[in-house]
Parts: structure tokens; sequence; C-alpha cells
């Protein structure tokens, strides 16, 4: 193959092209280092969520700062049970931060609900009915290690996002559009209204 | 989100003078509001007119997910209700079926729920103290309190496995027995922990700005805290001399010798400085147990995994950290509860916040609810 069709070909499978990928590295590189964090803590998982920030676990050491202004963040970390009153307050928050953002699902129940699953009536069945997650992290609750290795994760999830054009659109179509807030029915549960 | 103005309405003062009365919404997800309170508050320039808690942003059902669960099954939903003592609802739900089923507890495993019960005051005072110390500023204090809290965490994560949702107290027992030298540890843990109080209470209640921010305000009268249902240390910071553990004593405590810290002026600092000497009384109590406690099991022998009590029904309460816990679960012979209803503390002591907020101003809202620690799984259910 020609050198002319290499550099081609190496043009198409980066978008944004050759330039763009090393400003790509230092941008992902500052990004992935200083990701401040919106605590979204609700129930039990905002203890572990206050836990890493303080000694012995030391979340600063990884550039993650907690900051309860959600235009400060970059990564919303959702640490408890979501309910369907909380719903709208959370999606708002998140609405509220700036470009780029992440969100980090800690817990069962911001997961899938988790032990609220199956029989609870007010429990929305994880956060990602409504918002992107990033990063999922199991547990009831997880450890303070768990979430710092959530960060690393989200790090390595952001060395391979660009900045060049339509790279991050594709992450925000999937978001539902501002006020729809239509969760899906409950698993296992009959309409008693329909069956009647 | 979290702080905004809802409206406002022109409002014609003694002086007639236009004034604007402002309708504030502070929270669902504020963090002052310790969990997910959303608090509306009128205001009158800087000072609350009038100030609505409104709840059920984490109401998850527990009360009715218990009645789809067996007896035994109940005890991890318990964990999560009042997520910062969950040893307290453990042990509350445990003692009422075991009232309701005449279940028998080894004297060994009494006296572990008893010394991990105490833990878990200090526990969660640590943390009602270093966030209220938080929302004045002091942000210090909060690190100091919750450095005590992690090695509490620590040795109930020897104990049990658990950093958080214990699941310790299981009916019939504990799950576990404590492991080698895990009594020793206590009696280190609970020495330094005096030394770190003392240093906490110099470090934040002889601090100056503490004082000016937290004496005279919010202040709850004794009438008023019996007559609103408070307990715990909010009615023991307004001079109620009201303690479960002393005054309707259950399990072993009668056997230990402690005294109830009360307060005089029922003010923000009361308050805050009781749960400060309720930690000191909690080491007493905790180095006496570990002193006294017997060899033996901790477990009742054949007690079957499905628990059927006979039909009828049972109350027990204890006090937690935040007060008077109650639980009542009425059984219709099958290995599920008919219904399981918890008396939460903090519920009753949230109540209280619009009379105490009300001519204050708004940063002092945040210093009237941190006093009235509550914990919203317990307020929300």
């Amino acid at each position: 193959m020609a050198l002319v069709d290499r550099i081609g070909a190496a043009l198409d499978r980066t978008p944004g092209g050759i330039i763009l990928t090393s400003v790509d590295a230092v941008v992902d590189w500052a990004r992935g280092r200083s990701l401040w964090s919106m605590p979204m803590g609700t129930a039990c998982c905002a203890m572990e969520l206050i836990a890493a920030s303080f000694a012995k676990f030391d979340f600063d050491r990884l550039g993650t700062f907690p900051r309860p202004d959600p235009r400060h963040t970059d990564v919303m970390v959702v640490a408890g049970t979501i309910t369907r009153k909380m719903a709208p307050a959370v999606k708002r928050l998140y609405e509220q931060m700036p470009d780029p953002k992440w969100v980090i699902a800690m817990g069962n129940c911001a997961v899938s609900g988790g032990i609220f699953f199956y029989d609870s009536y007010s429990v929305v069945r994880g956060v990602d009915e409504f918002l992107p997650v990033d990063v999922y992290i199991t547990g009831c609750p997880p450890r303070p290690e768990s979430l710092q290795d959530a960060v690393l994760q989200l790090r390595e999830l952001i060395a391979t996002e660009s900045i060049a054009p339509g790279v991050r659109r594709q992450r925000e179509l999937l978001l539902p559009t501002s006020g729809d807030l239509s969760f899906g029915q409950r698993p296992g549960v009959v309409d008693e209204g329909e069956s009647g | 989100m979290t702080m905004e103005v809802e409206s406002r309405r022109e409002v014609s003062g003694e002086d007639d003078l236009a004034r604007q009365e402002l309708v504030v919404n502070v929270g669902p997800s504020h963090p002052s509001t310790h969990g997910v309170c959303r608090v509306i508050v009128h205001v009158d320039g800087e000072v609350v007119t009038k100030a609505e808690p409104v709840i059920g942003y984490l109401h998850r059902g527990i009360e009715k997910m218990c009645e789809n669960r067996t007896y035994l099954q109940v005890v991890p939903l318990t964990d999560r209700l009042d997520y910062v003592g969950s040893m307290y609802a453990n042990w509350a739900y445990c003692r009422a079926v075991e009232r309701l089923a005449s279940i028998r507890v080894p004297e060994r495993a009494e006296y572990l729920r008893v010394i991990v019960c105490e833990m878990q005051r200090i526990a969660s005072h640590m943390m009602a103290l270093g966030s209220s110390a938080a929302d004045t500023g002091a942000a210090s204090m909060f690190i100091y309190a919750f450095d005590e809290r992690e090695r509490i965490v620590e040795l109930f994560e020897e104990l049990c496995g658990a950093r958080l949702t214990y699941n310790y107290v299981r009916p019939g027992g504990v799950s576990f027995d404590a492991p080698e030298g895990w009594t020793d540890r206590l009696k280190d843990f609970t020495n330094n922990h005096r030394t770190a109080l003392s240093e906490m209470d110099r470090l934040f209640f002889g601090n100056v700005i503490a004082r000016g921010r937290m004496k005279g305000i919010g202040v709850l009268s004794a009438e008023d805290a019996v007559s609103w249902g408070a307990s715990g240390p909010v009615a023991r910071g307004s001079g109620v001399n009201w303690d479960l553990r002393k005054h309707d004593s259950y399990s072993v405590y009668p056997r230990f010798d402690f005294d109830v810290p009360t307060g005089s002026n029922g003010d923000a600092y009361d308050r805050g400085r009781c749960r400060l000497f309720e930690c000191y009384e909690s080491c007493r109590i905790i180095e006496q147990a570990a002193a006294q406690m017997p060899e033996g099991p901790v477990k009742t022998d054949g007690l079957s995994r499905l628990i059927s009590p006979r039909p009828g029904d049972a109350y027990d309460h204890i006090e937690s950290a935040r007060g008077s816990l109650g639980v009542y679960v009425v059984s219709e012979g099958g290995p599920r509860p008919y219904r399981v209803k918890f008396r939460s503390p903090a519920f009753c002591n949230l109540a209280l916040l619009p009379m105490l907020a009300e001519g204050h101003t708004l940063s002092d809202l945040v210093v009237v609810l941190g006093s009235l620690d509550p914990v919203f799984g317990e307020v929300d259910r």
C-alpha cells in the first residue's frame, strides 16, 4: 500500500484528524485527573461517599473533590436510592452540570433498585432509566475503594474520548428530552385496573 | 435546585415601608439538608417567618415490603432505615419479634448487642456533631469526628464483615461472636476516644464562632419537647431527663453504671453538647459490658429459620441515637408479619423544625436542622 493511502486510512480512523489526537491526549489527561464530583448522596451510600473523601481513603489524591454546586462539577456520583419523587430533581441537577459530564451509579439501588427491586412501589429501578450512566459500582453499600476504582475506570473511559465534533454528541442523543420522565412498568406487577 | 426563589409578594410592614416576602426553596439536594429534605422557607428580608419541611423524597415503602418477607428477611431491610445507626433498628425489630415469638436470647448475645449499640451511638453522634459543625463552617471538626467514626466502622467490619449495613442482630441472638482480641482493641478505642472527645470539645464547643452560631439558636422549652413527642438528645438538651436505657430499662442495661447528660437551655449548642457527653457515657458502658461479658453461645439453639409466631402483636422500643425507636409487629400466625410499623424518633424530632426555625435567619435554619439530626431513611421509611 502506498504511503499516501496509508495516511488516508489513518485519517479515516481518527475522527478530527491526526493533529487532534495529540490534543485529545492532553485534554483527556487533564479531564481524567481533576474530576470534581457532584455528590448526589440520597441514602446509605452517601455515608461511604463521605468516607471516601476523608482520612484513610483520601479521594483528593485522585483529583476528585466534592462540590455541592452542580455548575462546578464534572461527574455526578449517584449514591443511594432514587425514588420517583426524587428523580426529577436528580435529572434537573444533571442538566445543570456543564459539558463534558459523566455519571457514576454507586450502589445496587442506583444500578438497579437493589434490595427494593421486586416489591417497592416508589423506587426507580436504576438511575439509568433517566441518566446516561458511565460506570456502575455494585455493593450495598460499595466500599470506598470501589468508588475510587470507579474513578480510575472513568479515567480510562475518558482517555478514549475525543474533542472532535460529533464524537461526544452520540452520547447526548441517548438522553431523554427534558421533562420526559416516563418510567417503565415495574417488573412482576400487573396493573389491576386492566386485568380487572 | 439547591436554593432558589420560588415567589415574591409585597407585604406592608408596620413602619409603612414596602417589603417583600420571599418564598425560598431549600433542597431536596442541598449540602446542609442532611439527606434529601426539602424545606420551603418564607423569609422577610433574612428572617424566617415560616419553614415547612417537605418529606418523602426517600420514601421507599420499607414497612410495606416487610409484609412480603419472612421474619428473618426483614432484618436487612431495617438496616436501611436509619443508615447512620443500623444496629438500633436491627435490635428494636428483633426485640419485638422475640417478644412476639417468646424467644430467649443468650446472655452473651445481650452483652454483644449492648456493646455494638453503644458503639453505634458514638458513631452516629460523631456523624451528627461533624455534619452540624460543617454547617456552621467548622470543616476541620467534621474531619476529626469522621476519623473517630471510621475507627468504629473498622471494629464493626471485623465483627460482622460489613461497614455500614450490618445485619448483625438477629432474632434469637447475634450473627457472629466477637473475634479473638476484639475486646482488647475495643478497650484501646475507648481509651483513645476519650482523649479525642475532649479535644473535639475544645476545638469546636470552646470555639467562639461555634458558640456564636449555636447558643440561643432554636430554643426548645422542656414543655414543648414533651408535648411534641421529642426524644433523645433533642429532648435531653432541653432538660427533659428521659432515657429509655435508664427509665424503661431493657436488656442488661440495669447492670451498668452510667449517667444521662441533660442540657438546660434547649438550644442547638446544648443539644450538640449533650451528644458529646453521651459519647463519654457510651464509653463507660462499653468498658463495663466488655469486662462483665460472660462466655457462652451467641445464638439460641434450635431456632427455626422460618419463625412463625402465634397470632398477636408486640411493641418494643429502645433508645437509639436519635431517641425512642419503637417497632410494632402484628402476626397472623404465618411465616410473614402481617404489619410492621416503625415509630421513628427522627420523624418526630423533624416536626419541631417549623417552630424552632421561626424568627431566626436563613443561615441559622441549617444550624437548627443539624442540631435535630434527622436521618431521612428513617423519617421517610
